[in-house]
């Protein structure tokens, strides 16, 4: 394990690499994150989960579908459809909480912080 | 205590009915329950006797529950007639020789058709039309014949000369009467009818009196009118009526009626009080009932009364009915002549429409005595309750049969003034309370509604009335019908299929900022997606569609348990060269891939990761496959059989048409996945029957079954339409499937959607086949549209390098995902289980 790395902003891609409201997951040190790029009147937030599904135990997160349940950005398991908060990683459904890494964009690029 | 016997002679439609009715009682138990039945199967369904011609088995119209009779410990005495009744010895004697004991006795014996005494009525091609045998025996007739005549224009008669017009006949009907349906209708309506009958090609001779029937010339038998004129035919059908099959009571000497029939009393009790009668036999105030409502309420009030309850009177009966003739619509309600004293009526005719409306009115106008529609019967529902239960007529009556233009809405009944117990359904005895009570149980939809209480499932004749309740009923009990999407949206799929229609929407965005809040959900963007696609048919992976997509459409492939996922490329019908076979076989071998055969005749290639996708894909193509559309909720396979290429049996070329119609519709978004199958025979080796659109060869065409599924509730698709010619098949489903993308809600599936379709089947029919809507050529050419902006999604995919990039599974590496892990069972791969993985038995 690279114990840099996970002091540190790593950057991941280049903020076009990214469609609105598409997930990509990127791989950081040894951890799967599922990064999303959401529009919200006129501007655009980043938000980064883990890529885990803790129900079907498959890295799927980032394939899911993003929007907004009862107040909350989420993003639906492509599995069995449990929601996800993209701020917090708590599951709206179970009493359970995937972990979420803090995103930024810097100069261009899409950086990610394991923290 | 030893048991009760009980007998019960005839197991026809109200037999039957009695028996199951006794079955669930708690006394049933105390009785020895053994029928007879007379013809060689147990009940079937006689009023939906004509459909044994149109592709219904004997099986199909069997009215026994699987098991029935086992359960219920019923003796069925098959292919044994009761021949005579001892009423000292309380005994039947059958004419098998048996003596069978009995305490109460049950007559069920129903009619026969009544043929009258002419000379040469006893030829061999001269027919009647009751049971399965007597339809045997016409198609057997029929076969040998050029022309057919039906003795007799009422009811009954009709229905055989429309058997007899698709049996291919020269189709003529001769009445005796100056008009046909003469019971049931005035003079306007008989004209109205007979001009509609004739305009479908069935000749109609009325006040023929047919003296003789002696050799034809230029057919097999010439019937000799008394006016002088003859007819000429190779077969003849008497309908003249029915008479009550009561010789057993005559020898019994039960009190009888002048003219035939075994006096009851409220009870359906005969003159000796152990021995009931019920149904077509059984006469009650002097009035014999041939229809199966009134016989069902007969058998209810035998058991009642049977079991010692005593609980129940029969006390007549409404004979209002509504049919449909040839397809023509017509409905008689109450007294329909206007011999009630001091009546008078409202006539409407269009005869641009060929429709005909009228209404009898009492003498102070205030309330409906009877009714008469022709060429249009939707009020019939609203009409009759208004009869039956003595609603006040609204200040104009005729308003009530006058077409509606514009905003001049006919005026509401309001079915809250119907009382409790008004009948809304007649064939399945079904009260307004007794809708209203399922509603208070729970129930939000009329499907649900259809299948709980049985409303509405036989002729279909009330389920407007059966919708009304329903909603009026929800309305009261506060419950907001809400047909909300979700959070985003408050409206149905239909509607948003129709704002993104008229508005031109091509986008979420434009669709949620105009019409919805929020970001959206798993919910509303897949639907929408679907919509887009339904109507404008962009490639599903354009940045602007991309977020909207389950993962499975995103991808163009299935996502398994595991996160790999599936590759289905299209086999139309079904059918697949070797080369085909080996190109699969050995991409499969290459991307080591678990290949199954599907249930949907094709070929499955399972465990490949988001990266191989396009890999496998381009060598696909180049193998000439293409997208296999597994993933969408969209027209999936068209499954075949041989047909007659190969098959001995084949009447059409099966393969063949499941070829066309699969590259028709290939790729078409729905509101669910839709299934087709054809068929090249009868025997049906495809199962068309079982799916959402099924087509069953025939020796002149095709038969159109609608709306079946399998899965988690399987249904039977409904015949939709016969012996169509190529042209017009791909027509009605061209219209049928373009209907159900606009109207379904999302992820309902066809049978479900027709089922709470106001009106059913037939309505269906109506705006299919007759376009009544207005909406048919529309419907075709969106349809149209569809088929000719058909692209494979995956070969424009992978002909734009934009799009391959997003088929990593990292986005800044090109590792895979190590969670991924197979292990081999029987020869291939299969995703590791946990405790496999931990193991690390990696076998790639
Ligand atoms: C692959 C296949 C099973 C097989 O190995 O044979 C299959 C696999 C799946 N079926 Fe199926 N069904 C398959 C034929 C069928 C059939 C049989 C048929 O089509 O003749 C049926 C019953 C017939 C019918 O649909 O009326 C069938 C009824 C279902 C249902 C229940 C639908 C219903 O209305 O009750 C579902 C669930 C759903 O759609 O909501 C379902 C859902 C699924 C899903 C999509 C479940 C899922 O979400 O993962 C499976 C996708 C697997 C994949 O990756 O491809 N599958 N499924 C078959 C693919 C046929 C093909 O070539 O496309
Ligand atoms: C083509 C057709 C269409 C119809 N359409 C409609 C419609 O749309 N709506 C409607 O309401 N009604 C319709 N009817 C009428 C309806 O079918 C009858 O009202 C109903 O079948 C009467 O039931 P039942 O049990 O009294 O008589 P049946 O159904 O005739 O049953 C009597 C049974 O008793 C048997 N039997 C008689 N004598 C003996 C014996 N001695 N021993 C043993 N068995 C015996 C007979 O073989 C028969 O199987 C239609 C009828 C026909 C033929
Ligand atoms: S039956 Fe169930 S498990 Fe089998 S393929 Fe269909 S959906 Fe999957
Ligand atoms: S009245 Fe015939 S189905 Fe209801």
């Amino acid at each position: 394990m690279n114990a840099k790395a996970e002091l540190s902003w790593v950057p991941v891609c280049e903020l076009d690499d990214l469609l609105t409201n598409v997930g990509v997951c990127a791989k950081v040190a040894d951890r799967q994150v599922a990064i999303f790029k959401i529009a919200d009147q006129g501007k655009t937030t980043l938000y980064a989960i883990d890529n885990h599904d803790p129900f079907s135990k498959a890295n799927v997160l980032s394939r899911g579908i993003v929007g907004d349940l009862k107040g909350h950005n989420v993003v639906a398991s492509p599995i069995y459809k449990q929601h996800f908060c993209l701020e917090t990683g708590k599951c709206l459904e179970e009493d359970t909480q995937i972990p979420v890494y803090k995103v930024r964009e810097n100069a261009g690029k899409v950086e990610v912080f394991l923290g | 205590m030893s048991k009760q016997k009980l007998v019960v002679i005839g197991n026809g439609m109200v037999g039957q009915k009695f028996l199951e009715q006794f079955a669930a009682k708690e006394q049933a138990s105390n009785f020895q329950i053994t029928t007879f039945c007379e013809e060689p199967r147990a009940a079937y369904d006689r009023v939906h006797l004509s459909e044994y011609f149109s592709g219904k088995t004997a099986e199909d119209l069997s009215l026994v529950a699987e098991g029935f009779f086992e359960t219920s410990q019923v003796d069925i005495r098959l292919g044994d007639k009761a021949v005579a009744i001892d009423r000292n010895n309380k005994e039947v004697k059958s004419a098998k020789g048996d003596l069978i004991p009995y305490d109460k006795l049950v007559l069920a014996t129903g009619s026969y058709p009544f043929v009258p005494p002419i000379p040469g009525k006893d030829r061999p091609e001269c027919l009647v039309y009751r049971t399965i045998e007597d339809l045997e025996a016409i198609k057997a007739t029929a076969a040998k014949s050029r022309v057919g005549v039906v003795v007799g224009g009422g009811l009954l008669g009709l229905e055989a000369a429309k058997a007899l017009k698709d049996l291919g006949l020269e189709t003529h009907v001769v009445e005796f009467a100056p008009r046909l349906m003469a019971v049931q209708i005035d003079e306007g309506g008989g004209k109205m009818l007979r001009a509609k009958i004739e305009e479908l090609g069935v000749q109609v001779h009325t006040g023929k009196n047919t003296r003789e029937i002696v050799d034809g010339d230029d057919c097999t038998l010439r019937m000799n009118f008394a006016d002088e004129s003859h007819l000429e035919t190779d077969l003849i059908l008497f309908s003249a009526g029915i008479r009550p099959q009561d010789e057993l009571a005559r020898q019994a000497d039960l009190a009888m009626g002048e003219r035939g029939g075994i006096t009851i009393n409220n009870y359906c009790q005969t003159s000796d009080e152990d021995i009931f009668a019920i149904g077509e036999c059984a006469l009650w105030n002097n009035r014999i009932f041939g229809l199966v409502a009134p016989g069902y309420q007969m058998s209810q009030v035998a058991a009642d009364a049977i079991s010692g309850e005593f609980s129940s009177e029969f006390l007549g009966a409404d004979m209002s009915t509504k049919l449909k003739l040839m397809g023509v619509d017509v409905a008689s309600i109450g007294d329909a002549h206007g011999m009630t004293k001091g009546a008078q009526s409202y006539i409407y005719t269009d005869e641009h429409n060929q429709v005909y409306k009228k209404i009898v009115v009492s003498e102070d106008g205030k309330y409906l005595l009877g009714a008469v529609l022709v060429g249009e019967a939707e009020e019939y529902g609203t009409l009759l309750q208004m009869m039956l239960n003595d609603i006040e007529l609204p200040e104009f009556p005729d308003t009530l049969i006058l077409p509606q233009r514009g905003d001049s809405a006919a005026p509401a009944m309001g079915v809250d003034k119907l009382p409790d117990s008004a009948q809304i359904c007649s064939c399945n005895n079904v009260s307004k309370g007794d809708l209203c009570c399922a509603v208070q149980g729970g129930i939000t939809e009329l499907g649900e509604l259809k299948s709980t209480t049985k409303a509405a499932t036989s002729c279909g004749g009330c389920s407007a009335l059966v919708g009304q309740v329903l909603n009026a009923e929800l309305e009261k009990l506060g419950i907001e019908v809400k047909k909300d999407l979700c959070e985003h949206f408050p409206y149905s799929r239909q509607e948003l299929y129709h704002l993104v229609r008229v508005d031109g929407i091509r986008s979420f965005e434009e669709l949620i900022s105009k019409h919805g809040k929020g970001k959206g959900c798993d919910i509303c963007k897949p639907t929408t997606a679907s919509i887009l696609a339904s109507c404008w048919n962009d490639h599903i992976i354009e940045p602007a569609l991309a977020g909207l997509q389950d993962t499975n459409d995103y991808f163009m492939a299935n996502m398994q348990k595991d996160g790999t996922y599936s590759v289905v490329p299209r086999v139309p019908g079904g059918e697949i060269t070797p080369d085909g076979l080996i190109a699969i076989g050995e991409i499969g071998k290459k991307y080591n891939l678990y290949t199954k055969i599907t249930g949907g005749q094709r070929i499955d290639l399972f465990g490949a990761q988001s990266h191989e996708l396009p890999l496998i894909w381009k060598e696909l193509i180049d193998a000439g496959f293409e997208s296999g559309h597994a993933y969408g909720k969209s027209m999936r396979t068209v499954k075949s059989c041989v047909g007659s290429t190969w098959c001995r049996y084949g009447v059409q070329d099966s393969v063949g048409m499941a070829i066309l119609v699969e590259q028709r519709y290939r790729g078409i978004r729905s509101p669910h996945k839709v299934k087709l199958a054809v068929s090249g025979c009868t025997r049906e080796c495809a199962e068309a029957q079982s799916k959402d659109i099924g087509v069953i060869a025939t020796e002149k065409g095709w038969n159109l079954y609608l709306c079946g599924n399998g899965g988690m509730k399987p249904r039977h698709a409904d015949l939709f339409a016969s012996d169509l010619d190529d042209e017009t098949l791909l027509k009605y489903i061209d219209r049928f499937f373009m209907f159900y993308i606009k109207t379904a809600d999302r992820l309902q599936r066809t049978s479900v959607w027709m089922d709470n379709l106001e009106g059913g089947l037939d309505y269906l029919r109506d705006v299919v086949i007759n376009d009544s809507l207005g909406i048919a050529a529309e419907l075709e050419a969106q349809m149209n549209h569809l088929v000719d902006t058909y692209q494979c999604e995956w070969k424009t995919t992978i002909e734009d390098p934009e799009k391959m990039k997003r088929f990593r599974h990292f986005v800044n590496s090109d590792e895979k995902d190590s969670n991924v892990v197979f292990v081999k069972e029987r020869g291939q791969i299969r995703p590791a289980r946990d405790d496999e993985k931990r193991i690390e038995t990696v076998a790639v």
